[in-house]
């Protein structure tokens, strides 16, 4: 009698639950409901659509509008027009420069205004009404990880373009999202014997941190290694994004009794805290006896550029140089050059070496349904694309290759000419545990 | 015809076939996808809300954008603590924006003009600072709030609703709310709000409203008190705005200190005054206009507009590229601020006016006696 009862009891249970499984089931994939397909934006005609997602203003404008000029070379590029750039010297290779899988790629670009929302609907009218197969793009680690969320709802793939925090591949990874450009785990331990040997082992820092996950995430990383050579943390101030005025946070600096300022900024912010912290008076200042030093974990030339005289002798690191003299990396600032007159900056290089990955995963697998490019992706080694030897790690998504190491160049030879290379880390110096950071990377979504 | 659009109900009608046809008839101008179907029906009923207040009243809130924003905080921290199913979520955010629009309003309508509008301007951007600094454990700060695998989502487990390793998307009662799902269902509710509007436009309340815009002092000395009346309608727009946040949130759920700042709240002003303030639609227009820059304007490159010229003589076409794509892609603001300037200065009634004096002008040429119709209600508002 009672094993009757608590029969029926279950049976009952077990069919709410199954009615309910079935109902979120049916409310899952009809994200678009007009789609018949297999997968979503499955390419119909003689093209195939890239969406090109960059911030077109706001503090990180200019690195937003050299990402673009990369991605309309990497598409002239795949499309065999122009000299090839990268795709000479790329290997393995699949890419035949006639297009990918013989279509032709067609590409749509929008604004991101660095924030979340503009972002989401720009990428949002690139999936629903271009018919993007793949977004790519981001200037700021906050964006990236809220459309590498979207795309992973969306079921495309999201290619990062320059985003630095740990979370991106971390905690947000996502099945969906790959990132080329390295993070603040990696800054922090290629920038760590250079502080050490260049500063010694007994130093106070100070931090000004842009208050949002890529801040937070060097602040940590950035910490994390200088406390474990025996520096100390004096504090570590917040600032908002694209503050303009730094004036507020750097005066406090001065009487903190820190001898090291590491300024995790980005874009304009940095160049308009550098600025300000030189004209303070910082770096002629004396503390516990040492030269007081500034720290940009992650450099640019673009910011290198936009502070000029000021960033002569700062230590950083950065994802890739344009005065590197790999093959791949002549290659392509050949080719970036001849289109427009400079060489590229990192957030270039990153943004175009993910477009011609992602065309060359397509051709790997033979496919545009997202699941077969995952696996492609996936575990997939290369080289010849300015980094050296580079992997797309299975685990988390993210690249592993070595780090650089750069200065301010003290007696520059070309206007571009800002950064000079310290230090090559080497992966193994660099890598991590794939479950260090946590997160899950969820499941293809097609 | 006259006596019919009197009606609320042909009103009602032909507005919610209008609605829900939107489809349809913004696809042929690129504006048929869900997303931005999504924003026009959102934005619309904060437009319709903000309008209550200001169109009615007067009273220029410049801070209304806090209760988007308090909308949508609510709505997510329903998803990640509750379930993901919209409703409670939509209650919740309407309620909560309706508290805080009766804190800022009770201390805001003490004062009047000028001084009403910086008041709600410091509190609004008191409110995004808050977000962006000290309450950020609840806002998440600039990266914004979002869902994670790991919220209790206490109702759903109670439901048996099973964890699955992504993350799980917002739905009313199993349906889907992003795709056209989603705007159906906004669709829906800015149908209802633009209801509640009419009734509040055509009721005793809604002559006292404009009573107060036209001599607030002269309604007090016939022994009007008009504070209520004030409060009441601050209260009331605020909590379409709340609704307006909570919708956001359902459609793409994340929530973000940025709804709150004082462009935001600049942006549903803008709206306002470009459709025309005090009218019925003329919001709605407004929302139309802007809405349709940021996102299809916005998107426009080089090679777009070598598509769209094409079919002019090679250098006239090289001419009309150089020419126009400062008017679009990152310039997109220039043509909206041009266009603004515009009707500001030639149509001080927004684009109401224009079709307004379109229509008396159209009349006056094939002799049509009748009065105006529609836009009665407008003429009476003004």
């Amino acid at each position: 009698m009672s094993d009757d009862s608590k029969f029926s009891t279950l049976s009952r249970r077990g069919f709410l639950k199954a009615s309910m499984a079935a109902a979120a089931a049916g409310a899952a994939p009809t994200f678009f409901i007009n789609n018949a397909n297999a997968y979503v934006n499955a390419p119909t005609g003689g093209t195939v659509t890239l969406g090109f997602n960059v911030p077109q203003t706001g503090a990180y404008a200019d690195e937003g509008a050299d990402e673009l000029r990369a991605y309309k070379l990497a598409v002239k590029h795949l499309n065999g027009e122009g000299d090839g750039g990268m795709m000479n010297t790329m290997k393995p290779l699949s890419l035949k420069g006639n297009g990918v899988l013989g279509k032709k790629v067609a590409y749509v670009t929008g604004d991101t205004q660095t924030k979340s929302d503009a972002a989401r609907a720009s990428a949002k009218r690139m999936i629903e009404k271009d018919g993007a197969l793949m977004i790519t793009g981001g200037s700021s680690s906050g964006v990236a990880i809220a459309v590498q969320g979207l795309c992973q709802d969306a079921g495309v793939i999201f290619m990062a373009g320059l985003t630095h925090s740990n979370d991106t591949t971390g905690k947000d990874r996502r099945k969906h999202g790959f990132r080329h450009f390295f993070n603040t785990e990696m800054s922090g331990a290629a920038l760590a014997p250079i502080l050490e040997k260049e500063f010694g082992k007994d130093r106070t820092a100070y931090h000004l941190t842009a208050d949002y996950t890529w801040g937070w995430s060097q602040e940590g990383s950035i910490k994390k290694y200088t406390e474990a050579l025996g520096w100390q943390t004096k504090a570590a101030v917040r600032t908002p994004l694209g503050a303009g005025d730094f004036s507020q946070y750097i005066t406090p600096v001065l009487n903190s009794g820190a001898d090291v300022l590491v300024l995790n900024h980005y874009g304009k912010d940095m160049v308009n805290s550098l600025t300000q912290a030189v004209q303070f008076g910082l770096r002629d200042k004396q503390v516990n006896g040492k030269d007081f030093q500034i720290v940009v974990p992650l450099f640019s030339r673009l910011m290198a550029q936009g502070a000029g005289e000021n960033i002569k002798g700062i230590y950083g690191s950065t994802n890739w140089n344009w005065s590197l003299t790999d093959e791949g990396s002549k290659a392509f600032v050949k080719s970036f050059g001849a289109e427009y007159g400079f060489p590229p900056s990192q957030a270039a290089h990153t943004c175009y070496v993910q477009t011609l990955l992602y065309a060359n995963a397509c051709e790997m697998a033979g496919t545009f349904n997202p699941c077969g490019v995952i696996e492609a992706l996936e575990g997939f080694k290369f080289e010849g694309m300015g980094n050296g030897p580079t992997e797309y790690r299975a685990e988390d998504h993210q690249c592993f290759k070595d780090v650089l190491v750069v200065r301010g160049n003290q007696n520059p030879t070309s206007q571009f000419d800002l950064l000079e290379v310290v230090n090559v880390t080497p992966r193994s110096a660099v890598e991590y545990a794939p479950d260090m950071l946590g997160g899950q990377l969820g499941s293809c979504n097609a | 015809m006259k006596e019919l659009l009197k009606s609320n109900l042909v009103i009602m009608v032909i507005f919610a076939v209008i609605v829900l046809t939107a489809p349809a008839w913004l696809t042929p101008i690129g504006a048929g996808y869900p997303d931005i179907l999504q924003k026009f029906a959102i934005f619309g009923l904060f437009a319709i809300g903000f309008n209550i207040l200001f169109g009615l009243t007067g009273y220029l809130s410049f801070g209304h954008a806090a209760f988007l924003g308090v909308g949508s905080y609510t709505a997510v921290w329903s998803f990640k603590l509750l379930t993901m199913n919209v409703l409670p979520a939509i209650i919740f955010s309407t309620l909560m924006a309706g508290v805080f629009a009766l804190v800022i309003g009770f201390i805001s309508l003490r004062r009047s003009g000028i001084y009403f509008s910086i008041l709600t301007l410091a509190f609004a951007q008191m409110s995004y600072s808050l977000a962006y600094s000290v309450l950020t454990p609840i806002t998440n700060g600039e990266t914004g709030l979002q869902l994670t695998l790991a919220d209790p989502r206490v109702v759903d487990g109670m439901m048996g609703i099973p964890v699955t390793d992504s993350l799980p998307t917002t739905n009313l009662f199993g349906l889907a709310m992003s795709g056209y799902s989603g705007f159906y269902f906004c669709a829906v509710l800015l149908i209802v709000g633009f209801y509640v509007s009419l009734k509040i436009f055509r009721s005793p309340y809604g002559m006292k409203l404009r009573a107060i815009k036209s001599n607030q002092t002269r309604m007090k000395y016939t022994g009007f008190n008009t504070r209520p009346y004030l409060l009441s309608a601050f209260v009331i727009s605020g909590m379409f705005a709340g609704l307006a946040g909570a919708l956001m949130a359902a459609t793409d759920p994340l929530a973000g200190a940025e709804r709150m700042q004082w462009t935001a709240s600049g942006e549903v002003v803008l709206m306002t005054i470009l459709g025309g303030m005090g009218t019925l639609i003329g919001p709605l227009l407004g929302v139309g206009i802007i809405k349709y820059f940021e996102n299809i304007f916005s998107a426009l490159n080089e090679s777009a507009l070598h598509e769209v010229f094409s079919f002019l003589p090679g250098w006239l076409e090289e001419v009309m590229v150089w020419i126009s794509h400062h008017f679009v892609g990152e310039g997109w603001h220039l043509t909206l601020g041009t266009l603004f300037m515009l009707v500001v200065i030639f149509l001080p009634g927004g684009v109401m006016e224009g079709i307004t004096r379109l229509s008396a002008y159209l009349k006056s040429k094939f002799k049509g006696s009748d009065e105006i119709t529609s836009e009665k209600v407008s003429e009476d508002a003004s």
